[in-house]
């Protein structure tokens, strides 16, 4: 079959000779031997298909464009060839009319210009008798529709939509979706026959009816709340996985914006969730109900169970060997982190384990778990996990990854889990060790940040970092190609801050200036030689005899210092410089003997707090300071382009503001760039200059909340004796290191060993507490022991944790809080990001009636039917009720007239407008429940409603928020004959037993001529009714459908839960109608006992249909009308008259519309006529008169059917 | 909804292409590219999903053939894998045992199938048999047309 375009070549190329050169398998196999010259060839290739395409004769051509659509796939352009295309797309022939289609559907987009030209081609083939051209047609449209094709087919594509082939009404279903991206305005008049289609005959066009609209729901929910109950129908009903998952998905979607529907969802998706086998299914479930609990977060009393069930069956997805399943389970897993971390945690091994994964995504995945889930207690675990994988780890992607997460997660809610944080710090120490991070600012700043916080960390902090310092030409090597020399600016900065703590300053100090400091970048250099004075500092107030050491030291610092002044980077030179000048001047004071330490001091004087992160923005501008104003003359556009990138960045987060950082960028910046150039430009500036220069800045420094002040000494002394216990332990582990499996020779306190530390302190304190609360069993081993004083762990941990002292937050300016006036920064970031999305256009009040002018105007000069108007009332206030719908729109009985209402009835909105404005005394209800309705729209209307109007108050109090499924125990089957009349939607009660309560609602269907049945069966007892059997013996005029064994319809998968409703739909084919029918209907079922034993239990009763039942909601227009009445083919006549005591004239017209599905076809004052037909098509013409009572004289072709009808209406109505 | 499918040999050969969002064919040939060499660089014990960019990319391998799709946030993988094994078992059906060689000479048949079976990104039919007997019909008829098709054209 695959060779027919072969053989039309080869018999043209047998006629015509040399010109057909190729078939599409001599291209294909061309280029496969042609690998080394292949864009030649095709070169060649393409030169001959444009010859081909000047050929007249349709085969070449058609040929030639297969080859062509070949080429695009394999990346060649051939838009020029879109004429080409369009002259085979409208060949007759379908051989050439599907190859033409692909190779459009390939290569045309909605740019493409010739598309215009392609309408009227399209909509033939849309229209044409062949099932497969249209379909062709459609497929090729779904690729390249645009705007205009979008507006002029959308009426084609419609009508398409009752095509008698489900494969048209299918394809146009799927093709209205393209059709609603590209013209907006097409989805509100489409969307009545789009909803119509979820109850199409045709399983598979059902089912892509869910598709579309779920798809459109996802985008825009809250327009789609109302046909909740449809699809909760068609989600219990089907069987259909691929169906299934997208009512499922959409759900998903509905339930945030109605919890009550949520609640709903739980029973029957967690019945799926216990019984599917299908994996995608069950994670689309899982899925829903998590968006459902993640919508009721409370009130649901089976919640905790749907959560653990939830997670239970993630971990079985985890567990798998299935990689994909694994991904998908930690996915969903991270969802339910949000909302309900507890139940997570308690999978923690799980998740622990994945992070051993050979694949990445889940790794990172698990990771991205990780945050949610530490505590106190298993942080160190974890991170140690962590640094294990990172040592293991080849990618530096992961490994990144892997640090920052460490960090994140450590660093969390102002370090809120960490209990012992020499552990961190040494963390932080090896985390410097591992090659090529870019994380190197991030690290650094931890470290100022962890230093600046806890005092007590201090002098373990300090010496650690102190040590680094003397090891600092490691990160000299490894600079290169990292970031991590970055942790020498902590290093340097804590040690100088805090030189207080320092073991040994003096080696420090001898470290600091043996370092080939001016190979870093320049913001490192600028706090080495800052924090080099601060330590001297240090050295000399501590020392004893401080003259003569202090002068030893200071020369020596002299000579070491002087090397640095060579720096090029000129921030990093200047402050060398500053140093090295007032190093000298103390010499000078110290050889006159006229030095005073404490002087020295004053330069590093004051606390240093941190500084919470927005303090800059809130500094009030002070007066008469514009910001905005330049300063100087704005610089030329060309400067700015040299600016190259800085390569040293810095993490968000961190301690210093943004334009600070920017100083280091622009620091460095000149140094490398300006180097050759401009130099003369600073030697040109005067010394007096400089010095303006220098006084400025100071100034600038004085008033920067951000400069690094000197702490006071008193403080710092205050420091070392704090948290002994922790120090001791410290000190214990260290000559243990020093041994060291560290390379490098770094005399690092290990994070391990402090782990492990920390895990015997625990041990000990466990069993302290254990001795403490049960002295007697002290000696038992220790797993019991661990087992037993669980419970007490709470108590222990308190005790366990030393409480640190951690500085959180931090300074603001005065008067500013932190929560005030936050800057909406993020939520600014989302709206310039967002793309443009085609699904906003399609956000439509899809509840609102359509405004479009009705295409044949009445030509009556007649008053709307009243039914008209009350409906379009209901519209009106179902609308003020926040879009919660009737449920009489959600019956699929009343689902034909609602689209007749839109299309036809329904007048254009401004004339709704005139009515609300000037009420005519002919619609008393009417105009009272617009007025009310207007005046006061958000108020729940109904209770004011005056009794006894009954079109509008049987609306009003019926908008029950989407009851059909929702009713949680109120659907309450009318008592009264009269409101069942009016409410043709609400089931009826049929029958009950002390277990069941069995409603039901009949909707007819023509073509075949069936009876939907639906049983709405209410479970009352506290055990789950499953086995659910329904015998019904076929009468003359009716045989039920789908049966399982001879008028039996078993439903096997069925359960009611308990108290919960269900419904279940029997078919009855009809072949006769003239008589009404009472079916002798049993209904068992079985009922699962707790105790285990499981009683069956029947129903009888008549299943009554009546004459009524039969009548299919049909509009004709009053000439088609008139014409059948005067044609003699309604020969049965009947006649009933209704005393006028009982209805009046409206009411009667309202209930026979509604219940007995008549429309009306005209109407005047006090007469009017109806019409409807019955499922096997026979017409019934009603005529109805008020005089002295109302006369109903009724026409028809079957006699009995007729007269049955009629009586029914006269017994109705008495 | 599937915004594209992309079908590519082990070494990076491009052999079916179906877009169900319009591009340009420059944003095509971009995209495709990119996807290639993600799809490629990843090891065989790796799961069947990557993100890329705000989609979602899911992929297997047939023998030597990657099967690609590219979905949204909200879609669901494991229902694209089956589709994807469907697409695979009815060229499977159409061709018979088929092979990488088929799609290369067969390809617009290959489309074919997808047109029957996906309508701009959503799936059309669930049924095997109704597809297969949706391109035979078309087939027969491009058959039946064909030996007159020359002669009318004449």
């Amino acid at each position: 079959m695959s060779t027919t375009m072969d053989q039309v070549v080869k018999k043209a190329k047998d006629s015509f000779g040399p010109i057909f050169d190729k078939s599409l398998h001599d291209l294909v196999r061309g280029i496969r031997s042609h690998k080394d010259d292949e864009s030649k060839f095709i070169n060649e290739a393409i030169d001959e298909i444009k010859q081909e395409l000047k050929q007249e004769n349709m085969s070449v051509k058609a040929n030639a464009v297969n080859k062509l659509t070949y080429l695009q796939m394999l990346g060649y352009d051939i838009s020029w060839s879109a004429f080409n295309i369009i002259e085979v797309m409208s060949s007759n022939k379908f051989t050439f009319k599907r190859i033409g289609y692909l190779a459009a559907s390939q290569c045309f987009h909605e740019g493409t210009d010739v598309l215009m030209l392609t309408t009227n081609m399209i909509r033939k083939d849309l229209n044409s008798s062949s099932m497969y051209e249209a379909g062709l047609a459609m497929s090729g449209l779904s690729c390249f529709i645009n705007a205009d094709l979008a507006r002029d087919l959308a009426n084609d594509i419609m009508s398409l939509l009752s095509s008698t082939k489900p494969y048209i009404r299918k394809r146009a279903v799927l093709l209205l979706y393209k059709v609603f991206l590209n013209n907006p305005d097409a989805l509100k008049p489409a969307f009545p026959r789009l909803r119509e289609k979820l109850e199409d005959q045709d399983p598979g066009v059902q089912a892509a009816a869910v598709n579309v609209i779920c798809e459109l729901a996802r985008r825009n929910p809250k327009n789609y709340l109302s046909l909740a109950p449809i699809f909760f129908r068609l989600m219990t009903s089907s069987t259909n996985n691929w169906v299934l998952i997208k009512i499922i998905k959409l759900f998903g979607a509905l339930t945030p914006l109605e919890p009550r529907l949520g609640k709903k969802l739980i029973e029957p998706l967690t019945n799926l969730i216990h019984s599917t086998s299908a994996m995608s299914l069950l994670y689309e479930c899982i899925n829903t109900v998590i968006a459902v609990l993640v919508s009721i977060s409370t009130g649901l009393p089976n919640h905790e169970a749907s959560i653990q069930l939830c997670v239970q069956k993630l971990r079985i997805l985890i567990e798998d060997s299935d990689q994909n399943l694994k991904y998908l389970g930690l996915l969903a897993m991270s969802k339910i982190l949000q909302t309900h971390p507890k139940s997570v945690q308690a999978h923690n091994d799980l998740i622990l384990q994945c992070l051993d994964d050979k694949d990445e995504s889940i790794r990172l995945r698990a990771l991205g778990l990780l945050s949610g889930m530490v505590s106190k207690k298993n942080l160190m675990e974890i991170v140690r996990k962590l640094m294990i994988h990172m040592h293991k780890s080849e990618g530096s992607h992961y490994r990144d990854e892997l640090l920052s997460k460490i960090i994140g997660v450590c660093s969390q809610n102002d370090y809120q889990y960490i209990a012992n944080f020499e552990w961190y710090v040494s963390i932080l120490v090896e985390l410097t060790r591992l090659e090529g991070t870019k994380h190197g600012g991030m690290i650094s700043l931890q470290l100022l940040d962890v230093a600046v916080r806890v005092e007590s960390i201090r002098q373990f902090a300090c010496n650690q970092m102190a040590i680094l310092l003397e090891n600092a030409h490691v990160f000299i090597l490894g600079s290169n190609s990292s970031s991590v020399a970055e942790v020498l600016y902590a290093a340097a900065w804590i040690c100088g801050e805090f030189s207080s703590s320092l073991k040994e300053p003096e080696k420090t100090l001898e470290a600091m200036l043996n370092t080939k400091i001016t190979s870093f970048p320049g913001h490192i250099q600028s706090v080495y030689y800052q924090n080099i004075l601060k330590v001297i500092t240090h050295i000399i107030i501590s020392s004893e005899n401080g003259g003569t050491v202090a002068k030893d030291l200071v020369s020596m610092a002299i000579t070491k210092m002087s090397v640095f002044l060579s720096s090029g980077d000129v921030e990093a030179q200047e402050r060398a410089s500053v140093v090295l000048n007032i190093l000298k001047v103390v010499l000078k004071l110290i050889e006159k003997s006229e030095f005073n330490p404490n002087e020295l001091t004053v330069l590093f004087d004051g606390v240093l707090n941190p500084v919470a992160s927005k303090a800059q923005r809130k500094v009030a501008i002070p007066n008469g300071l514009d910001l905005d104003a330049w300063i100087n003359d704005p610089p030329s556009e060309s400067e700015d382009e040299t600016v190259p990138s800085n390569p040293y960045e810095y993490s968000k987060q961190g301690l210093f503001s943004d334009d600070q950082r920017e100083n280091y960028y622009n620091a460095s910046n000149l140094s490398s760039n300006t180097g050759d150039n401009s130099p003369r430009q600073y030697t040109e500036l005067t010394s007096e200059e400089l010095d303006k220069q220098r006084e400025t800045r100071k100034q600038s420094e004085h008033l920067n909340p951000f400069y690094i002040k000197e702490t006071k000494k008193s403080k710092s002394t205050a420091q070392t004796n704090v948290s002994s216990a922790i120090l001791d332990s410290s000190d214990r582990s260290q000559p243990a290191m020093s041994k060291g499996t560290i390379p490098a020779g770094l005399q690092l306190v290990s994070s391990d060993q402090l782990y492990r530390q920390s895990k015997i302190d625990q041990e000990n304190h466990r069993l302290k507490n254990k001795s403490k609360a049960d002295s007697g069993s002290a000696k038992k081993g220790k797993k019991s022991t661990r087992k037993t004083d669980s419970a007490a762990a709470d108590n222990v941990d308190e005790n366990l944790y030393p409480a640190i002292k951690v500085t959180r937050g931090g300074e603001l300016p005065e008067g500013a809080t932190e929560s005030g006036n936050e800057d909406n920064d993020e939520e600014k970031y989302v709206g310039k990001n967002k793309k443009y999305d085609p699904h906003r256009a399609l956000n439509i009040d899809l509840s609102e009636p359509v405004h479009v002018v009705p295409p044949l105007a009445p030509a009556l000069a007649v008053p709307e039917p009243i039914s008209t108007v009350t409906e379009q009332l209901t519209t009106a206030t179902t609308k003020t009720k926040k879009k919660k719908k009737t449920e009489k729109d959600e019956k699929p009985k009343s689902k034909s007239k609602r689209e007749r209402t839109d299309y036809k009835q329904l007048s254009p909105g401004d004339e709704e407008d005139k009515r609300v404005a000037s009420p005519t005394p002919l619609q008393p209800p009417a105009a009272t429940s617009t007025i009310v309705e207007t005046t006061v729209p958000k108020e729940k209307v109904k209770k004011k409603k005056p009794k006894g109007k009954e079109s509008t108050t049987e609306t009003l109090t019926s908008a029950p928020l989407v009851r059909d499924i929702m009713g949680d125990d109120d659907i309450n089957p009318m008592s009264s004959s009269n409101q069942q009349a009016n409410e043709p939607a609400i089931y009826k009660s049929i029958a009950e037993s002390e277990h069941l309560l069995i409603t039901s609602s009949i909707t007819p269907s023509s073509s075949p001529a069936q009876l939907d049945v639906t049983f709405l069966l209410k479970n009352r007892t506290s055990s789950i009714i499953n086995q659910i059997d329904v015998h019904v013996i076929d009468s003359m005029s009716s045989k039920l459908l789908n049966t399982t064994s001879p008028n039996h319809v078993s439903f096997p998968s069925i359960s009611v839960f308990p108290h919960a409703e269900y419904y279940i739909h029997i078919y009855f084919a009809i072949t006769a109608i003239s008589f009404p029918q009472k079916l002798k209907t049993t209904l068992t079922y079985t009922i699962n006992k707790p105790s285990s034993e499981n009683s069956k239990e029947t129903i009888e009763f008549k299943l009554d249909l009546p004459c009524s039942q039969y009548l299919i909601k049909k509009t004709i227009d009053s000439n088609a009308f008139a014409d059948l009445m005067s044609s003699s083919t309604l020969t049965s006549q009947s006649h009933i008259n209704i005393p006028s005591s009982s209805q009046d004239f409206p009411s009667i017209l309202k209930i026979l519309c509604q219940s007995y599905r008549f429309t009306v076809v005209d109407q005047i004052a006090s007469a009017a006529s109806l019409y409807s037909e019955s499922v096997l098509g026979h017409p019934i013409a009603l005529l109805l008169k008020s005089s002295n009572g109302i006369a109903i004289d009724g026409k028809s072709t079957e006699m009995h059917f007729l007269s049955n009808l009629l009586e029914e209406m006269k017994n109705f109505f008495k | 909804m599937i915004q594209f499918i992309l079908l590519f040999s082990r070494q990076g050969k491009l052999r079916l292409q179906k877009w169900y969002t319009s591009q340009t064919d420059k944003s095509k040939k971009k995209i495709t590219r990119e996807i290639i060499a993600a799809v490629l660089s990843r090891k065989p014990k790796m799961s069947s999903f990557l993100e890329w960019k705000d989609l979602k990319i899911v992929y297997k391998r047939y023998a030597s053939l990657y099967f690609c799709c590219a979905i949204e946030q909200d879609d669901n993988e494991l229902l694209t894998l089956e589709t994807i094994h469907r697409y695979v078992e009815l060229l499977d059906k159409y061709f018979g045992s088929v092979c990488e060689l088929d799609i290369i000479f067969n390809f617009e048949k290959a489309y074919f199938i997808f047109d029957e079976f996906i309508l701009g990104g959503e799936i059309q039919e669930t049924s095997k048999k109704s597809v297969l007997k949706a391109v035979n019909d078309q087939d027969v008829i491009q058959e039946v047309e064909t030996p007159q098709g020359l002669i009318d054209e004449y």
